[in-house]
């Protein structure tokens, strides 16, 4: 049998993606219509044999994460489990620490898998080609190829080109190493642990010989990363392949590679949800492009609807009302026409009549098939740069203003138009 | 009132200032308020008596000349196109048209060509006669004085005692407003070459006491600038409401002092004003919110768009859900794309606009 482990963070992690991960823990933001988590669960539930998902993390129970694990469970029909870390201890210490829930029931593999990806999940080709590479129990890494310039942003993997052993693996070098990046998703075998287990030795011992008066020494020891402690170890020791995809695959760290990711996700809907696609109908907005529309949302015939959005739980639409490339959180008003580009609406936020929220998108290059989307940082040369806007929970936006490149903070009521600003 | 009176207007060159409009249409045709800048002066010297208009221009255009022939016609005036072959300032062209303006002996006006106000010809000519000296000038008050040239003369009679450029302490705050009337007899003073009136002929029309300040009632603005012209059209429009309101639109939809040409097309749940006045033959799609602009002859504006102090040029397109603001102007023809913004945009003729345009700048 098989598991598999998702790594959903904490609530420290994931500020760049403020001020939405104020609302509501980042791993839950709606993508393409449904929480970010939920696409992996997806995923996982469709691979034959997979009897159980655990979340780890650093998360203090929640009623949002509690209530979407009851309604996933019923919904895949799998067993999914929160286990939460008492401190952040890195990718490889968080599955560590919770070694013996992992291999609990005798999984011959589990796979390993970042909450903030957005990927196709080519889990059973990964099972498979684990299959035909390597000893039985060797591990698998997906890897995807980015350009020489954004691979540096990444884990990057140099492999043996007959065998897709991985020979090198360096985390995010400074110069060029390779063009093949690490997805942050793995299939591993119960032996990782003997992997990881002798770098919490070693922790230990250099910590007992360091100082033993430090109080926090046992987290010092537990906190392991994969990416750097285990994987460059094992690199050219025969038990580390990499799996290429050809699939969408993009991180989710920006407020603004969300609507990207949702773009993705959208796209595959085609074939793995066309239920969630909304169709032009008579009586119903006109829509262009990949949409996705929460059925308890109320949106004028006149409004016209895409490409790229998606439109949460009891959301209103005015009559002309614009909207592209954007993600329309619940319980949203947008007033007639008022019109909102590469924008994320927050909860319950009011746009005004004629109102204009508009973004800039960051996109990758369209002309480059390896471009990956820049986590850019939030300023450059002491300005912000130019970014999709982002209104936080519960914002006002009065009549015929325009809200251009700027990020709302929740619970503002704002009286007049501000571009590239940082509103408190 | 007596007939055959005159008036010189000081028309001048290619109108640059008011580009890109005057790219395609000479300054005096350019629709102020649904009326050639040009005919707002001559229609009101003509209920003043004036039935001969000599337009002094320094360079040539065969549509103002066409059009001027039409205008001879239907006022029943005669319009002449006085030539510069180098440019005269604001004097030289008196003398350049010394022949026509002394044909007789009536006092005759001069105009600058980029003010608009409540032409106060019949006053001017009472108040000219009054005094019997050589000159009249329409002084209009300012808030900022330190910014212009001002005026400094008598309260009683008008006499004015000097000019004073840029005061730095505050000495008047009337400006010279662009409006004369002369004597004939003024003539001698000019010779035919490029003279400023109000730097090389005034100051010693005023040291001779033949000049006198007529102070201005009601608005005055030169709109020889886009930003100008706006705030011209407000005051304008302000000033029909109290003169001719019926001239303006009311109604659900209609805020404020609005003027619509009746070809024009309004689609619905469109908010239009303050301060708007849309041109022959323009369509307005449902859903337009439009304030403080000027939408020339045979434009098109696409639903649900939003415009703020903007002249759209002629058969000029804007697309759906279009934002333009902050004194953008259209030139003739120009097309802007659905879902675009435009911020203080100066389009140039001819343009496609693909583009969204965040910060003020020209589109060649």
């Amino acid at each position: 049998m098989l598991k598999a482990v998702i790594l959903i963070g904490g609530p420290q992690k994931g500020t760049r993606f403020r001020p939405l991960s104020f609302e509501v823990p980042k791993p839950l933001f709606p993508v393409a219509g449904v929480p970010m988590l939920q696409h992996h669960i997806e995923a996982c539930a469709k691979v034959p044999n997979m009897k159980e998902i655990l979340l780890i993390g650093f998360y203090q129970p929640n009623e949002e994460l509690t209530r979407f694990m009851f309604s996933a469970q019923q919904e895949f029909k799998i067993s999914i489990r929160y286990l939460q870390e008492y401190a952040a201890l890195g990718t490889g210490g968080g599955i560590y620490h919770f070694r013996d829930q992992i291999l609990s029931g005798g999984p011959e593999a589990f796979f390993i898998m970042n909450a903030d990806v957005c990927s196709e999940f080519p889990l059973l080709e990964m099972l498979n080609f684990q299959k035909e590479h390597g000893e039985p129990s060797s591990f698998v890494i997906l890897g995807t190829t980015a350009n020489r310039t954004q691979s540096m942003n990444y884990g990057c993997i140099v492999e043996n080109q007959g065998t897709n052993e991985v020979l090198h693996y360096v985390e995010k070098p400074s110069t060029f190493v390779s063009d093949i990046i690490n997805c942050g998703i793995y299939l591993f075998t119960p032996e990782i642990f003997q992997h990881i287990g002798a770098v919490f030795q070693k922790n230990q011992q250099d910590m007992l010989l360091d100082d033993l008066t430090n109080g926090n020494g046992w987290h010092r020891a537990e906190a392991i990363r994969l990416e750097q402690d285990i994987f460059t170890a094992l690199a050219g020791q025969g038990k580390l392949y990499v799996y290429k995809t050809r699939a969408f695959w993009s991180q989710i760290k920006s407020a603004g590679s969300a609507i990207y990711a949702s773009r993705l996700y959208l796209n595959q809907y085609h074939k793995t949800h066309p239920e969630r696609l909304a169709t032009n109908e008579d009586g119903g907005p006109r829509i262009s492009g990949n949409v996705y529309i929460h059925p308890t949302a109320n949106i004028d015939p006149t409004a016209v609807l895409g490409p790229n959005v998606s439109i949460g739980t009891g959301v209103t639409i005015g009559a002309g009302v614009r909207v592209r490339e954007s993600i329309i959180l619940h319980g949203a008003t947008l007033q007639d026409h008022s019109c909102v580009l590469n924008c994320i609406v927050g909860w319950d936020s009011t746009i005004g009549k004629w109102a204009r929220v508009e973004g800039t998108p960051s996109d990758p290059n369209p002309n480059d098939p390896y471009a990956k989307i820049d986590s850019e940082t939030l300023f450059r040369d002491g300005k912000l740069t130019p970014s999709i806007t982002i209104l936080g929970c519960n914002v006002t936006i009065p009549a015929e203003v325009i809200i251009l490149n700027s990020i709302v903070l929740p619970h503002k009521d704002l009286n007049r138009s501000f571009k590239n600003q940082i509103i408190l | 009132m007596l007939a055959n009176m005159k008036a010189l207007i000081l028309v001048g060159g290619y109108g640059t200032r008011l580009r890109p409009l005057t790219l395609s249409v000479p300054k005096p045709l350019v629709e102020f308020a649904n009326k050639p800048i040009l005919l707002h002066q001559v229609e009101a010297l003509v209920k003043a008596g004036v039935n001969h208009v000599i337009l002094a221009v320094s360079y040539m255009s065969d549509l103002l000349e066409r059009e001027m022939r039409v205008q001879e016609e239907r006022l029943g005036i005669k319009i002449s196109l006085s030539h510069e072959k180098e440019p005269l300032g604001t004097a030289g062209p008196l003398a350049l048209a010394r022949e026509l303006l002394t044909d007789n002996e009536e006092s005759f006006f001069v105009l600058n060509s980029d003010v608009i106000c409540d032409f106060p010809f019949e006053d001017m000519l009472k108040f000219h006669r009054h005094h019997g000296r050589e000159g009249t000038i329409v002084v209009t008050k300012v808030e900022e004085p330190s910014k212009y040239g001002v005026v400094v003369y008598e309260a009683e009679n008008g006499r004015i005692h000097r000019f004073v450029e840029k005061p730095q302490v505050f000495v008047s705050n009337k400006i010279n407003a662009g409006m004369y009337i002369f004597s004939p007899s003024m003539l001698k003073r000019i010779q035919l070459r490029p003279t400023s009136i109000e730097k090389e002929i005034f100051p010693s029309m005023a040291e001779e006491n033949h000049l006198y300040a007529m102070e201005l009632q009601g608005f005055w603005m030169d709109i020889g600038q886009p930003k100008d012209f706006l705030t011209g059209m407000c005051m304008y429009l302000q000033s029909v409401r109290q003169t001719a309101p019926d001239r303006l639109t009311t109604g659900p939809g209609f805020l404020g002092n609005v003027l619509v040409d009746p070809t024009a097309v309004i689609g619905k749940n469109c908010t239009i004003g303050p301060n708007v006045t849309i041109g022959a033959g323009v369509v307005l799609e449902d859903g337009v919110r439009i304030k403080r602009c000027t939408v020339l002859k045979g434009s098109r504006v696409r639903s649900h768009s939003w415009l703020e102090s903007c002249i759209v040029g002629w058969s000029s397109s804007v697309g759906q859900w279009v934002r333009m603001e902050n004194v953008t102007v259209l030139g003739e023809d120009v097309i802007v794309n659905d879902e675009l913004y435009l911020n203080g945009a100066n389009v140039l003729p001819h343009k496609s606009i693909t583009d969204s345009v965040p910060e003020p700048r020209i589109i060649m």
